[in-house]
């Protein structure tokens, strides 16, 4: 009874709050749809700068996607570079290939580098082959009695699939499903801890206490009430990423707007139980970089092998390790209900343990 | 008779700071006691502790015979803060339902309450405004208004009438007489000597201590003295004098 006149009260006061509203509803998608262009925009084609190299590997290096700038004679590397705009310079100076990286995006480097490396083993294997067929040939004409058996090599072919993914996934595609609850957690942690920030700091928690009021009336309020309308922000965010940019999605639309709803419910309870810990706006906002921005380290962007042992324990510290986990598997790797359950029940139980603390902290206030 | 409020010995300390030094306190049903002193002696500490609001470091605090704090007697007590504390985001409307659907009060109880509370501080006209626009005086009455909208046995207000100008504080003052008719109990705290007067009974608060306590004629003729500000300033010098031959 108590609980449903809070409600409704962070309800109008929401509504009212048009600012909030909007940045609780609008800013993730903003956001989201911004990384989407920039991370899965095709990388512009490497620009090479080409001297002296022979006929066979210039083919060779237009074959690999690669903008090839022929010059016939070269000054200095560094001054071409800057002034063609160039990602690399290859020289051909008698038996000896110098390859200049401008290297100012490494990704692009390694990548021109590794382009370069394919096509000259490419054109040596061919020169080989050629070499060889020559020297059969060779042996052939002084010895026409002998038998030559020499089959050709033929090159296996190749065909690649994908357990996850398929050739055209890009990194956003697997970055996104974690971007999805990040920004759901993010946000409801924002808007539901300033929400009881502010009755912390207008005094009206404090007057609330003079009334019949019991504490756990208080979280439930705050709960039900912030909760109402991070459904509302996750089913839209969820929706915009999956219908509107397009987000790869091969499990099932639900069980990611479950995960993401539990991940609210997390980032809510972790909002206002740190209110408590703050005496401003301002301070609350501190809690960002120490509480939410690590979270974002353990979600899978980063990979969890590859950390030392006590990162990995930390990160079994993290609500967002659990529903970023989740959301790839769902979203990116098509994993039903089953293969998620665990993930959802520790989020519940992160739920769980701070619906206590949060009355506990509430003591603060009255004793009972 | 019992006493509906009942302080023994009770001392708060924030720190080490001691707010308040052994309080003794007795207000019987039906009386406006007045609670006054100069600010920063101790009266919000003390009538908090009275809601329930803090606890006291030592000491008891009964209330309708019953143990503070207990949340059944909140439903009987109606506490006006001395700071406002209200959302400004919504309006005087919505406010007093808000603390009306708190306490346990059927729909047309509550609507009427509203009412009733809303007009005895003159602000039925402005019920639809947003708090945020209202002035220091209007978010008075409303913190008041809301004191009053579960009609509690007892009523503790802290400095109700700081801001008010004079004439609504004359209608103010009106109903808590009133009030008291109806047989209602009523705690005030106040640092304008001439509100003490209207009070049955008194206790002068300073630094944490009662200095001297008794209704407003007792204390007079006790000292001798005709305003109640003398009364004031003279037991606080006589407790001078004491503390020093101590
Ligand atoms: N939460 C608190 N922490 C520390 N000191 C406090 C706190 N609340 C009140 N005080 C101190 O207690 C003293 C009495 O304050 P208060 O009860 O508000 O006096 P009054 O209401 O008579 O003006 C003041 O010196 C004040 O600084
Ligand atoms: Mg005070």
């Amino acid at each position: 009874m108590r609980t449903i006149a809070l409600v409704k009260r962070v309800c109008i006061q929401m509504v009212r709050d048009k600012r909030t509203l909007a940045l609780m509803m609008v800013a993730p998608l903003v956001i989201l749809t911004l990384l989407h262009f920039l991370i899965s925009s095709d990388p512009n084609t490497p620009r090479l700068g080409v001297n002296g190299a022979e006929e066979s590997l210039i083919d060779e290096l237009k074959e690999k996607e690669l903008k090839v700038i022929q010059f016939d004679q070269l000054k200095s590397p560094n001054q071409l570079i800057k002034v063609k705009d160039l990602d690399g310079v290859l020289q051909m100076e008698g038996d000896q290939l110098n390859l200049t990286l401008t290297n100012d995006d490494p990704s692009k480097a390694k990548l021109l580098q590794t382009k370069v490396m394919q096509a000259i083993s490419t054109v040596n294997a061919k020169e080989q082959a050629t070499n060889l067929a020559h020297f059969v040939e060779d042996i052939a004409q002084q010895q026409p009695n002998a038998p030559i058996n020499l089959n050709q090599i033929k090159m296996p072919e190749m065909s690649t699939s994908y357990i996850y993914g398929n050739s055209e996934t890009t990194f956003f595609d697997q970055l996104s499903p974690i971007l999805v609850g990040f920004f759901v957690f993010f946000f409801v942690f924002l808007i539901s801890g300033i929400g009881l920030l502010r009755e912390r700091t207008t005094g009206t928690l404090d007057r609330l206490m003079a009334t019949p009021i019991q504490r756990k009336d208080i979280v439930f309020g705050y709960l039900i009430g912030y909760g109402l309308f991070a459904i509302i922000q996750t089913i839209i965010v969820v929706f915009y990423a999956t219908k509107v940019l397009d987000i790869m999605l091969i499990g099932s639309l639900w069980n990611v707007i479950l995960i993401n709803l539990a991940l609210a419910l997390v980032a809510l309870l972790l909002g206002i139980l740190l209110s408590a810990f703050a005496n401003s706006e301002f301070q609350m906002m501190q809690f960002i970089p120490i509480a939410i921005v690590p979270q974002v380290f353990f979600a899978g962007i980063l990979p969890f092998e590859g950390m030392p042992d006590w990162m990995q324990i930390v990160a079994k510290f993290m609500p967002m390790y659990y529903g970023g986990n989740a959301l790839v598997d769902v979203m990116y790797k098509g994993f039903g209900l089953n293969d998620i359950k665990n993930e959802l029940f520790v989020l519940l139980g992160f739920a769980l343990i701070f619906i206590v603390l949060n009355i506990v902290a509430l003591k603060k206030y009255r004793k009972i | 008779m019992t006493s509906t409020i009942e302080l023994i010995q009770v001392s708060k300390s924030f720190g080490k700071k001691n707010v308040l030094k052994a309080i003794n306190i007795k207000v019987d049903a039906g009386q406006i006691f007045g609670l006054i002193g100069p600010s920063g002696s101790g009266k919000t500490t003390l009538v908090k502790i009275i809601v329930g609001m803090d606890q006291p470091s030592t000491g008891q605090v009964q209330v309708l015979n019953t143990q503070v704090p207990n949340l059944k007697l909140l439903q009987s007590i109606g506490y006006m803060a001395q700071a406002d504390a209200l959302y400004n985001d919504l309006t005087g409307q919505e406010n007093l339902a808000f603390f009306a659907s708190l306490y346990k009060l059927s729909k047309e109880v509550k609507k009427e309450r509203i009412a009733y509370a809303a007009n005895l501080v003159e602000l039925t006209p402005h019920l639809s405004k947003k708090v945020l626009n209202y002035s220091g005086g209007m978010k008075r009455r409303l913190s008041l208004a809301i004191a009053l909208i579960h009609d509690p046995q007892i009523l503790i207000l802290d400095e109700p009438t700081v801001g008010i100008d004079p004439e609504l504080r004359k209608s103010i003052w009106a109903e808590i007489v009133r009030l008291k008719s109806e047989g209602k109990t009523i705690l005030i705290t106040t640092h304008v000597m001439d509100e003490a007067e209207k009070c049955d009974q008194l206790a002068m608060v300073r630094d944490g201590e009662i200095i001297s306590n008794g209704s407003p004629a007792t204390l007079k003729s006790h000292y001798n003295i005709n305003s109640l500000e003398e009364v004031f300033l003279k037991a606080g010098g006589e407790k001078d004098e004491n503390n020093r031959i101590s």
